[in-house]
Order: structure tokens, then sequence, then C-alpha cells
């Protein structure tokens, strides 16, 4: 058994640097264990990760790169065996790659999209709160998200907010940008943000106002912002009595609109 | 009256927004606030909903009009000036605020900004047109932002619109002419439909001076309409074809449909019931197959009914059609063309790509279908693979009956 310790749970190059040399050596998957860090297991030596003399590089597809640098994002302790696993079998048939109903392909792209929609949720509810600092402004926010997707979003964050200060604070780790420079710090706990923002009452009038109560569709709703989201999320200490109002409202919009006996 | 306070102008500037659907921050041209001053990006493919409202609708920019105070007097519509709602204005000033405090929190990916008619078109345009030009000009805004054009207003305004927003739009409002005649008396089909003529007109310029000059001026990249469903005796034939028409004529990007309903103070011409949601969603699943499925207006003609001109409700538009035309199934999952795969009542475009990309590899079981699909049970009767041909199901006469789903009580508040 060869055993490879990764950096960080996020590790591409890592990983991939260490799948090109045991598959050059032509070790088979069942004899790999992948690690992160510091995780328990003293019962097997490091691998050699030197490359064989005369080793031919493996070439693989694009779309397997792609593939690889998003899958190892998820949670999934197995992904890094899954993806040297399928890098075994693109190395003697590139072909694998399409063949998109394949178990293996198949498991993969699930954790790719899952993957896809932590990131493209991330983007979607941050919320930031303002706080002062000296006599300059930083804005800050918490979020849990449910994989290692921090460090692969905070492009997005500096193109979006690069003329201002921010900090994006998780469990397992944080981003600060301070208009130059991106930096990445130590997980950080939800009271260590702050506790409100004065603008967030007239983001929630604003979420009340735009509401239809006769379209009621919670079910909707819920589907795409899932309650697990809602604790960061201000405008949605609302959600209950909104519902709750609905029926009523419109009913006493129709009896209004009544012509007058 | 006392007078109102910022949020006092919000609730009602908002409420009198939403009875428009339309929400997309996509197909903006690719950027960010990388190298500027300001703050705002905008991807190139999907948009971002920021929040979700409990009628499961998505709130990805700020929707809110310039003001709900209106010389027209369209039946439909909330703000028309015979309503007696509390009138508010915002200035273009406290508009740019508020959209750049609200993008600094992440809350939005943008502005849509409409508003009533006040003074003349022309007026309203030029407040509207100003707000754009100080959140692009004056703070370097890079996100999105959405423009309602004003009818009749001067053509060079509805260019300046162009020239600050990624997309803009003007409403037909109704599918059929009689109907916008009745319900918007004030309103001309011709002068709408002349307006989205020139702004496609300029769209296309742009287009054109951007391939070949690289920093030929930005200019908006798509624009909408909006239908109101339920509100005229228009039938879903009627909509489908004034769609296409519309896609067809000036390259819109999106048609919404909105069901009409209840406002507070409606006219009394007004259905006085619940908004026809279901009817709504089978329009725009009408509209998908057109869009994304290779179906052409008369395929979709032809799954509503030949007296009533609606589509069915209880099954949606494509497996009505393929419960109609029963002879061109079952689909040789193996060989079949791409069109012809994408008839398959629950094969999904993905899905459609997956089995394209995967039988260039080898020939696909039932089970490899079933990995690239939610369910391949609904599939059975339509398709041929490897291990697996109905025997004779598409002539079934209660066909239907095995493949439409079960009636569900609809949304039930999941604990």
């Amino acid at each position: 058994m060869e055993v490879i310790r990764l950096e960080a749970p996020d590790d591409f190059d890592g990983w991939r640097m260490a799948a090109r040399a045991l598959a050059a050596r032509g070790v088979p998957p069942e004899d790999v264990l992948w690690q992160v860090g510091d995780e328990v297991t003293d019962l097997f030596a490091g691998a050699d990760l030197t490359m064989p003399q005369g080793a031919k590089t493996l070439n693989v597809p694009k779309d397997f790169i792609d593939l690889a640098r998003m899958a190892v994002l998820h949670r999934d302790p197995q992904r890094f065996a899954l993806l040297y696993g399928l890098l075994i079998r693109v190395g003697r048939d590139p072909r694998v790659m399409q063949d998109r109903a394949d178990p293996l392909v198949r498991r993969l792209s699930v954790l790719v999209k899952a993957i896809r929609r932590d990131i493209h949720k991330m983007r979607a509810f941050v919320r930031f709160r303002e706080m002062p600092v000296g006599n300059r402004v930083r804005y800050i926010s918490w979020f849990e998200p449910d994989h290692h997707i921090l460090r692969a979003n905070a492009g997005f964050f500096v193109g979006r907010f690069a003329n201002m200060e921010w900090s994006i604070l998780t469990p397992d780790g944080s981003v600060h940008w301070d208009g130059d420079v991106l930096t990445e710090g130590a997980g950080a706990s939800s009271s260590d943000i702050p506790d409100e923002d004065p603008t967030e009452k007239i983001w929630e009038t604003y979420y009340a106002s735009i509401f239809n109560p006769s379209r009621l569709m919670t079910g909707a709703m819920l589907r795409e912002m899932p309650k697990k989201y809602w604790k960061n999320m201000p405008e949605t200490r609302l959600i209950t009595g909104m519902i709750a109002g609905a029926r009523g409202r419109e009913l006493e919009m129709i009896e209004r609109s009544k012509p007058k006996a | 009256m006392s007078r109102l306070d910022m949020a006092g102008k919000l609730e009602i500037l908002a409420d009198a927004a939403k009875y428009d659907a339309s929400c997309a921050s996509s197909g903006a041209q690719k950027r960010d606030s990388r190298g500027g001053k300001g703050i705002g990006s905008t991807t190139a493919s999907s948009g971002i909903c920021h929040s979700y409202t409990p009628d499961g609708r998505c709130i990805s920019l700020l929707k809110i009009l310039l003001t709900n105070s209106c010389i027209f007097d369209c039946h439909y519509c909330i703000n028309r000036k015979s309503s007696n709602v509390r009138r508010a204005r915002f200035t273009a000033k406290e508009v740019v605020d508020l959209t750049l405090s609200f993008y600094k929190r992440n809350y939005i990916e943008g502005l849509f900004l409409s508003s009533g008619i006040i003074g003349s078109p022309d007026y309203t345009m030029e407040q509207i047109v100003e707000v754009a030009r100080s959140l692009r000009l004056d703070h370097d805004f890079r996100g999105y932002i959405h423009l309602k054009t004003i009818p009749d207003a001067d053509p060079m305004l509805v260019e300046a619109a162009g020239r600050f927003a990624d997309r803009v739009s003007i409403n037909v409002e109704l599918p059929t002419v009689p109907g916008l005649t009745k319900l918007a008396p004030e309103k001309s089909a011709p002068r709408i439909e002349g307006a989205m003529g020139q702004m496609r007109l300029a769209i296309e310029d742009s287009k054109d001076a951007r391939r070949r000059y690289r920093h030929a001026p930005r200019f908006a990249t798509g624009q909408s309409t909006q239908m109101i469903v339920g509100a005229d005796d228009g039938t879903d034939r009627d909509i489908v074809g004034r769609a296409a028409h519309l896609y067809d004529r000036f390259g819109l990007r999106r048609v919404y449909y909105s069901a009409f309903s209840p406002i507070p103070d409606a006219s009394a011409v007004l259905p006085l019931k619940r908004p026809p949601l279901q009817r709504e969603n089978r329009l725009y699943q009408a509209d998908w197959l057109m869009r994304f499925y290779t179906f052409t207006p008369e395929d979709v003609a032809q799954t509503t009914d030949p007296v009533t001109g609606m589509l069915p409700l209880d099954i949606d538009p494509k497996l009505a059609w393929a419960l109609k035309f029963r002879e061109h199934f079952p689909v040789d999952v193996n060989r079949a063309p791409k069109e012809a795969l994408l008839r398959v009542p629950g094969l999904g475009t993905k899905a459609v790509n997956g089995i394209l990309s995967a039988r260039r590899v080898r020939r696909l079981r039932l089970e490899d279908v079933g990995r690239l699909t939610v369910s391949v049970k609904k599939l059975l009767p339509f398709i041929i693979c490897e291990d697996w041909r109905p025997v004779r199901l598409t002539d079934r006469a209660d066909l239907k009956a095995l493949v439409a789903p079960k009636p569900v009580q609809l949304d039930l508040f999941g604990a």
C-alpha cells in the first residue's frame, strides 16, 4: 500500500503530481491510500513519488483535468481515489471521458454537479455586513459552504468587488481582500462578524414588497433556497409571516376590487 | 398626507414593479470591476438569483419603478391613472444610492428600472436614462442594468438607454390586438412593435461594430418582453403564435408570461380570481420546446385543444405531442438523430447530449440511459435501446394513464 499525503483538502496540484508519478509506475488504484494533512495512519510508509527514468508522460484529455479540478473540492473522502481510478482508465482509452453513462464517470460528474451548485449558491447567498475599520469601511460575511470551495470561489468576489475591502469567513478558512492582495486566514465562527447592518432593514422592506401573495409557491422557493442557508440571510426571518398572511391579503384585494353595491 | 421616507417609497415602488415577471440577469457581456474605480461584474452565461420569495420567484435585480404615477389608464395595471393606490417618486440619486448599497452587500446582480409615465414619454425616458448614466459614468458600476423603454419616447433616448443597459424591454402586454385595445386604450401594438424593430437594429449594429472594432462602444446585448395571461380572452394558441412571431421578427432573448393576478383596487372589467399559474407554467414549457427542443410553433399549436385553443393542463406539452403523434415512437437511442431524441418525453437537453456522447463509445443499454436521466420508467414506452424494445406500448389506448404524472397536492410548506 502506498500512502499519499496531500497538503489541503482542495490540493489539486498535489494530487496531480502524485497521480502522475504513480500512474507512470503502473501502481493500481487499489494499492493507493490518499490522505489529507495530518489525518491519522502511521501504518504505511510514504510513497515514492520520483518519476521513473524514461517514463512516458501521461497525456489526458482536457475534460478530464476540468473534471478533476472541480471534483477534488468535494467533501467525499473517496474523491482522490475515484479520480486516480479514472485516470488509469483514461490513460488506457481516452474515450472513457465521452462515455457519460459509465458508472465511474457518472459518479464523478455527480460530485462536480454538487460543487457547481455549492459555488453558485455561495455567490448568491453570501451577505456582507458593513464594519468601520479606522476611517475606512470593510465588508464582512459569514458563510458555510458544503464543500472545499472557498479558495476556488474567491476570484469571483475579487472580480466583483475589486475596489472594496472585504472578508469572507467560513468554519474551515477565510479569505481577505484589501483592494490589491488576496490573503488566506484560519477558520472563524459566526460571532466574528458584526451583529447587524442598518441596510438590512431596507433590504427586508424590499423583500416583503416584491412578494406577490396571490402566487404562493413555497415549494419552488425551498427547492432553490433550502432552509440550511436561511440563518445567514437576514430577509428569511420574514418568510413565516409572509406565508401566513398571504391568503388573507389576496382575498382582501379581491374584495376591495368588487363593484360597490 | 405625511411625507414618505426611503423605506416608505421603496415599499410602494417595489410593490408597483412586481407584476413584471422578468428578472433575468443573464446574457450580458462578461466583465468585472478590476482595473476600474467602482464595483460590479456580470457573467456571460447564467445570472445569479440572490434570494427567493415565498411565491417561488427569484430576486436577482433590484426591481423598482422610478414613480408609480402614470398618465395612462391600463385596466390590468396597479399604477393606472384611475387607481387610488398611494403614489411615490424616487429621485435618480436615491435609486443610484440604493442600487449601490444593495450591491455592495451582495443582495443583487443589478437594477431593473421601469416607470409610470409622467409628463411625457420623453421626459420619463430621460429620467430612466439618467439613473443608468449616473451608475455607469459617475460610479463606474459594472453590474447588470435592465431598463424598460417607454413606447413613444424619442429614438435618441431609447438609443441612450441601450448604451448604458445590458438589456432593454418593452412589454407587448396582451397577446391579442383587441385585448390591448380594450385593456390598454392608450397603447398601440404597431408602435410597440415599431420600437422593438428599432432596438433590434441597434443591437445588431453594435454587435457588428464590436466584431470589427474591439473598442466599439458597448450596447445592450438583448431585449425581452412580457405578455399578461388570463386578463383578456387570448387563447394559448394565440399566445404561442404571438411569441413565435416576436422571437422571429425581433430576435428577442425572452418572452415572459405573467399570469394575471388580483391587484389592489383592480378595474371592474378584469377577472376576480386566482392567477392561472398552471396555465402560465404550461406556456413556459411550450416556449422552451420552441427555444431548445426544435419544436415549431405549429408543433406546439397541434398540442392545443382544437376547440378551446388551450394547452392541456394535466400533462406537459411535450408529452401531449408524443401521445398525439405516436408514429414517431419508439426512438432508438443508439441510432436516432438528435432532433428525434429531443422529442422523447422525459429526455432533457442534457440527457440527450449525454446519450449522443456516450453512444460514440459503445451501444447503450437501459441501465446506461437510466444513469443519464432522472427517471427511466417514464421513458420506457418511447425508446429502444440495446436490451429494451417496448411491446406495442405506443398503441395502447391507456398510454396516457401509464405515463402522465399522478395528480399531487401542490405546495405544502415542507418541514
